[in-house]
């Protein structure tokens, strides 16, 4: 694998649209539940070991090569909340604009054939480190990073918070993050043996219903 | 009722199996030609509504411990209608020297067949770890009513470890894969600000019907914690938390009533 390629595909400046997303940051601070840098680090640590994890492993899989049709079909079974699978899609979209400007392959343009409205972005994620040959480890590290880095962005920008605190809050979720790559990467080995059960399902409730509170708000900062 | 004879526990834990299979009588009604309990899953067929069949799931009180693995299997033939409820909450109780208890829930739904699933709540007492796998496999033309509910630790108690996992297919394609792990042991942030947030009991009321491929219903926000929200097939999940039990209740009885046809 390449360390840079994984740099420029980790980069925030890389442009793939998140900057517009919260990732569930904008309700939980409107809620009061994110309110400090302990209560975002809480809140990272609970989105890295469910939607994070889901979703590192579904980049995972798809950058070892399962089925992109199968993926994202599994990805919309893992999101019940409607507002979440038309983010990820929106993202997916964005994402893969960018990644077939950066590293065209055959595989990015058979997935924008397939999935004309967008395909669930770790899917597409996982796709594009493939195509920048990246390995499912790297893929499930950027998912994984994205689930906490994408919520530690956007609560300085929603509560002024210090973002030296924000960087903080993901340095000391270093070790974790690692983890949960790790756990994605190897049950993405596990998927290829015995089939897309074997990916895990962790999910937060309360992101689902929140991701749906904030969706009914006629005025917001970010998309989701 | 049917009762196997209770097998002597080995030392590693209660390994026992109910099993249900209702299928359409031909006159309007469905018969159940199985209905095996085994161990602490008793059995005892109840009046359905119609054209239903009924069974209740009696004695699971005191189980599953560290160290069970208990299951129900339940298919549902073409056209059978099927209710399955349980005559009290299930308490997941620590065993001996610590190990996890196992509940499985297996129910296979072929075409045409209604299966109504609405068990007590499951209580995650002090000191317990239960892996609950449910598994439930639709064929196209079939509808479900699922209920869960997940109670963190009896009044004023701490919770166990609790790890769930719902995995819905439908005509063999994904409808809904969730796991819930929460509790002393799971992952960090479980009671966070993404995780429960201090909540003692969360909860999920599945409605699976064909009908809604045509006339899907809203995503609706049910209060400030809970919302329904439309799957990517024709179905409605109501997820709901709540301080306890009760209000729990009165949130999914309240969805039952809105989107149970």
């Amino acid at each position: 694998m390449s360390l840079a390629a994984l740099l420029v595909l980790a980069d925030g400046r890389f442009p793939a649209g998140g900057h517009a997303h919260s990732g569930g940051a904008e309700a939980a601070c409107k809620a009061g539940r994110i309110h400090d840098a302990a209560t975002l680090e809480g809140f990272c640590r609970g989105r890295l070991h469910t939607a994070g994890l889901t979703a590192a492993a579904l980049a995972a899989a798809a950058a070892a090569g399962l089925d992109p049709a199968v993926l994202d079909a599994e990805a919309d079974a893992r999101t019940p909340s409607p507002a979440l699978r038309t983010a990820a899609r929106r993202l997916g979209r964005q994402l893969l604009r960018a990644a077939r400007a950066t590293w065209p392959d055959p595989a990015l343009e058979q997935l924008a054939a397939a999935f004309p409205r967008g395909a669930h972005q770790p899917v597409v994620l996982g796709v594009t480190a493939r195509a920048a040959g990246l390995g499912p480890r790297d893929a499930a590290h950027v998912a994984a990073y994205e689930s906490v880095g994408g919520p530690a962005t956007a609560t300085v920008r929603l509560l002024g918070l210090d973002p030296f605190e924000a960087s903080g809050v993901l340095a000391r979720l270093a070790p974790e993050l690692d983890a949960v790559a790790a756990r994605a990467a190897e049950a993405a080995h596990q998927a290829l043996l015995d089939g897309p059960e074997a990916l895990p399902a962790a999910s937060s409730p309360l992101l689902e219903i929140a991701a749906e509170v904030h969706a009914d708000w006629p005025v917001r900062l970010f998309a989701s | 009722m049917t009762t196997a004879p209770p097998v002597p526990p080995p030392a590693a834990g209660v390994r026992a199996t109910a099993r249900i299979h209702a299928v359409a009588d031909g006159r309007g009604g469905t018969a159940l030609p199985l209905l095996a309990g085994e161990g602490p899953l008793a059995l005892r067929r109840t009046r359905g509504r119609e054209a239903e069949a009924g069974v209740v799931l009696v004695g699971a009180m005191s189980a599953p411990l560290g160290g069970d693995h208990l299951t129900v299997r339940a298919t549902a033939g073409p056209g059978a209608r099927l209710a399955l409820a349980s005559a009290a909450a299930t308490l997941a109780l620590p065993g001996r020297a610590g190990e996890p208890a196992r509940y499985d829930v297996e129910l296979d739904l072929e075409d045409g067949a209604a299966v109504r699933w609405l068990p007590e709540p499951l209580v995650s007492v002090r000191g317990s770890d239960l892996r609950v796998r449910t598994r439930v496999r639709l064929a196209p033309t079939a509808r479900l009513l699922l209920r869960e509910e997940q109670v963190l630790g009896r009044h004023g108690e701490q919770p166990g470890l609790l790890r769930s996992r719902l995995t819905v297919t439908r005509g063999g394609r994904p409808l809904l894969d969730q796991e819930l792990a929460c509790g002393p042991g799971a992952p960090g942030g479980w009671d966070g600000p993404a995780g429960l947030a201090g909540h003692r009991a969360v909860g999920q009321l599945l409605v699976v019907d064909p009908a809604f491929a045509q006339d899907p219903p809203p995503a609706a926000v049910l209060g400030e914690c809970a919302a329904a929200t439309p799957l990517a097939g024709p179905a409605v999940l109501v997820t709901a938390l709540a301080g306890d039990a009760l209000r729990l209740r009165e949130v999914l009885d309240a969805a039952c009533r809105a989107y149970h046809r």
